[in-house]
């Protein structure tokens, strides 16, 4: 409890607020100090709980603690929503891990309201210069830096080109109208055009934003938030896009029901050859390959294209929407866990991460090692992206992100017109 | 000191005329050499529970009643005091509305179709009937199951494309690849779920307690030359009266709090046609981190469940728990 004697490294967030009663629960701030060579114990808590990252990680870990004999490790691989709720849990207690998982945005700035995440924009200066700047933009609040990505990537059309040439479909759409005519033309060969899992709702949210982006504008989903007015008569129009893929029930069967990665859902009804395409960020391939009942996917069947133009939208498809992964410190973390991550992102470490193929590399230096042909598209579209915007479920405030998610997939299910759902999420947006 | 074996004789003698009064209240009018006062053995006795209970039930009850009564993202202490809002809020919120009135339909659905069904397999088992305890432990063995393991298995009985239940059902022309996918069925398929899971327990219950009565009741109902149902209906149904009741009391209060399962087959969807009020909790305490508003609908799941406990006992339970709770077991 004396935090004289054991005093917090300096940049250390310190609890903003005044009498914060969870904080008792964790003040005990134990015998840690600056010293490099006191022993040091991180807590470390990341999502790639799955081949190939996960050997990775714990290789990683494992020559840094060779290196200094005197930092351990407690590493906690979780699937994605375990992580989360375990790590609500946490934070709310006031205890949150030494170096965990971050998407940035609208969660890590409540982290940092709360004073939760130590503020890293001195200790990374150098590291940050050799990062992408738009994987840096989601872990920047305040021009202070909280988290570093080791892992950015963006959501486009991931289709099968078979299926595309069996439908007679000879070049990937660049409009929506043209998408639609895919789409069509792919029931009509009886084929599953779209596979989607809307028991996840966030998946179906990719639409939507895209949708919004390409109709307004990149910057209509930040300029809706800032008004807290979602009821503009662009966002009414990406509800009415959307509604046009809902109408020609473009879906797999029970996709209400269905999961992103469960043994029937998206990413398998994509893996095992049986819809022609989804939407869906960098890590699809991957998942695709893993949930497939052959565990290896379609191969180079895979192909990608950007989330095409809207005719008349003021927005361009060099637009991405997308997001990536990173780490953020906690507030009672040991000093050698900057340095870690500091480790984690050198461009050797980098270069590894990239040739699993399961990172896209956030460092420039990196970006070469990528190895497999589909990330490599995604790279360079990326790289010459002419805006941003992170996933709205991310970039927002919890509650709003949750409200679009759910908003969407209200249109999703056909359950609500496209004009009430912006009703819904501007209440949210007001109270937020 | 005071050994159990001194109550005995004395005081009998001293108080025949009354109506006798075991336990622990008689105690004091024997007391002639001191003794530690009652009130120390009471204290010492009870305090490790009273305060595992304190600190484990009444404390978070508290803290969920004044944290209700915030706009409070669960950082830090609550600032933001919003009296009953939370509250107005819940129950002008259409999904909220729409948990109560689902949690009505299943508790009807568990009274009026899964409670029978384990009553008609608990008499079913219980006559003479080859492989009998084979049966018993088939039917019990789902409630063994954790609700999670249940709900997962299901999920893969009823997947779209490869599950057992698709099979079955295409096999008999129907489509049953879709019952958690379809916003009208789904809550019926849920039901099927949670009865599945659950049956298992009423009749165990059940059986138990048409075990506990002597065969002499219905052999002399027989014998006087009423018919099996005029038997059933009229001496072996009244008999099972408690364990009926109680069954229905914790079918009730278990509908009213039904989480795991649901969460893990559908999460409440789609589009919340199969939301609880404990999912709905859930989604809004650790998935918007809106802890206040959070709060005040576990206060509303709180209070029903108390609600209805508190009347259930006074009215429907009062006759079976009279003797053990209401009077210490002294007159009817």
């Amino acid at each position: 409890m004396d935090h004289d004697s054991a005093p917090f490294p300096p940049n250390a967030a310190r609890p903003r607020r005044r009498g914060a009663g969870a904080y008792l629960l964790s003040a005990c701030s134990d015998g840690e100090s600056d010293d490099p060579n006191a022993p040091q114990a991180i807590n470390w808590w990341h999502i790639q709980n799955t081949e190939p990252m996960l050997p990775v990680w714990a290789a990683m870990a494992n020559e840094y603690k060779t290196a200094h004999s005197n930092v351990t490790f407690t590493i906690q691989p979780l699937e994605n929503e375990a992580f989360k709720a375990k790590l609500t849990t946490a934070t709310q207690a006031g205890d949150p891990p030494d170096l965990f998982q971050s998407w940035g945005g609208g969660v890590l700035k409540q982290q940092v309201d709360a004073g939760l995440v130590k503020d890293l924009t001195d200790d990374v200066k150098d590291l940050v210069a050799g990062i992408l700047p738009a994987a840096m933009q989601p872990y920047t609040i305040d021009g202070k830096i909280y988290g570093i990505p080791f892992d950015i990537g963006m959501v486009g059309f991931w289709y099968n080109k078979e299926l595309f040439t069996r439908a007679g479909v000879t070049e990937t759409p660049t409009t929506w109208a043209g998408l639609l005519d895919v789409v069509r033309k792919l029931k009509t060969a009886g084929i599953t055009p779209v596979a989607l899992a809307g028991k996840d709702k966030w998946p179906a949210h990719f639409y939507w934003s895209y949708l919004a982006m390409r109709i307004g504008g990149v910057g209509a989903l930040q300029k809706a938030v800032d008004d807290k007015n979602f009821d503009t008569p662009d966002l009414a129009a990406a509800g009415e896009r959307l509604k046009e893929l809902v109408d020609l029930q473009p879906f797999q069967k029970g996709f209400l029901g269905a999961e992103f990665g469960s043994p029937d859902g998206q990413a398998a009804t994509m893996g095992n050859g049986k819809a022609a395409m989804e939407l869906m960020g960098q890590w699809a391939p991957a998942v695709q390959a893993s949930s497939s009942t052959s565990k290896k996917g379609i191969g180079d069947k895979l192909g990608f294209f950007p989330f095409p133009a809207v005719d008349g939208g003021k927005g361009s498809a060099t637009e991405v929407f997308g997001g990536g992964n990173g780490f953020a410190v906690g507030k009672d973390a040991p000093a050698a866990t900057i340095d870690f991550l500091k480790f984690l992102l050198s461009v050797d470490n980098q270069r590894r991460s990239a040739q699993t193929g399961a990172v896209l590399p956030t460092v420039k230096d990196a970006t070469s090692a990528i190895a497999d042909p589909n990330n490599k598209v995604v790279a360079e579209t990326l790289a010459k992206n002419t805006g941003f915007q992170l996933y709205l479920d991310q970039a927002y405030a919890p509650a709003l992100g949750q409200q679009i998610n759910d908003s969407v997939a209200e249109i999703i299910a056909g359950k609500k017109a496209p004009a009430a759902i912006l009703k819904d999420i501007t209440q949210v947006a007001k109270t937020v | 000191m005071t050994r159990p074996s001194t109550v005995s004789d004395t005081r009998r003698g001293d108080t025949a005329t009354d109506p006798p009064a075991p336990g622990p209240g008689t105690a004091r009018k024997r007391g002639r050499q001191p003794r530690p006062g009652r009130g120390t053995v009471l204290a010492v006795f009870l305090a490790p529970a009273l305060t595992l209970f304190l600190l484990l039930v009444v404390a978070p009850i508290l803290v969920a009643a004044y944290a209700s009564l915030y706009k409070w993202n669960g950082f830090g202490l609550p600032e933001n005091f919003v009296g009953l809002d939370n509250y107005t809020r819940a129950f002008a919120d259409p999904t909220f509305r729409g948990d109560l009135w689902r949690g009505l339909v299943l508790v009807v659905l568990s009274l009026a179709v899964q409670l029978p069904a384990a009553l008609a397999l608990a008499m079913l088992l219980n006559q003479p009937l080859r492989g009998r305890a084979f049966y018993r432990l088939i039917f019990f063995a789902p409630y063994v199951l954790s609700e999670v393991t249940t709900a997962v298995l299901f999920t893969l009985v009823f997947s779209p494309n490869r599950g057992l239940g698709e099979g079955v059902a295409q096999w008999l022309g129907a489509d049953a690849g879709t019952v958690f996918a379809d916003p009208d069925t789904v809550l019926f398929a849920v039901f099927l779920v949670v009865s599945w899971k659950y049956f298992g327990l009423y009749m165990m219950l059940f059986l138990a307690a048409r075990q506990g009565i002597p065969k002499e009741l219905s052999e002399a109902a027989v014998t006087d030359g009423a018919t099996a149902w005029q038997a059933f209906r009229h001496v072996t149904l009244p008999l099972l009266g408690p364990t009926i009741r109680i069954s229905v009391f914790l079918s009730v209060i278990g509908t009213i709090q039904l989480f795991d399962m649901v969460w893990v087959l559908t999460g409440g969807g789609p589009i919340h046609t199969s939301e609880t009020l404990a999912v709905t909790m859930y989604q809004y305490g650790f998935r918007r981190f809106e802890v206040g508003y959070a709060s005040a609908i576990s206060m509303v799941m709180f209070l029903l469940s108390l609600v209805f406990a508190l009347f259930y006992q006074r009215i429907v339970l009062r006759r079976d728990t009279a003797g053990a709770i209401t009077n210490q077991g002294g007159q009817r």
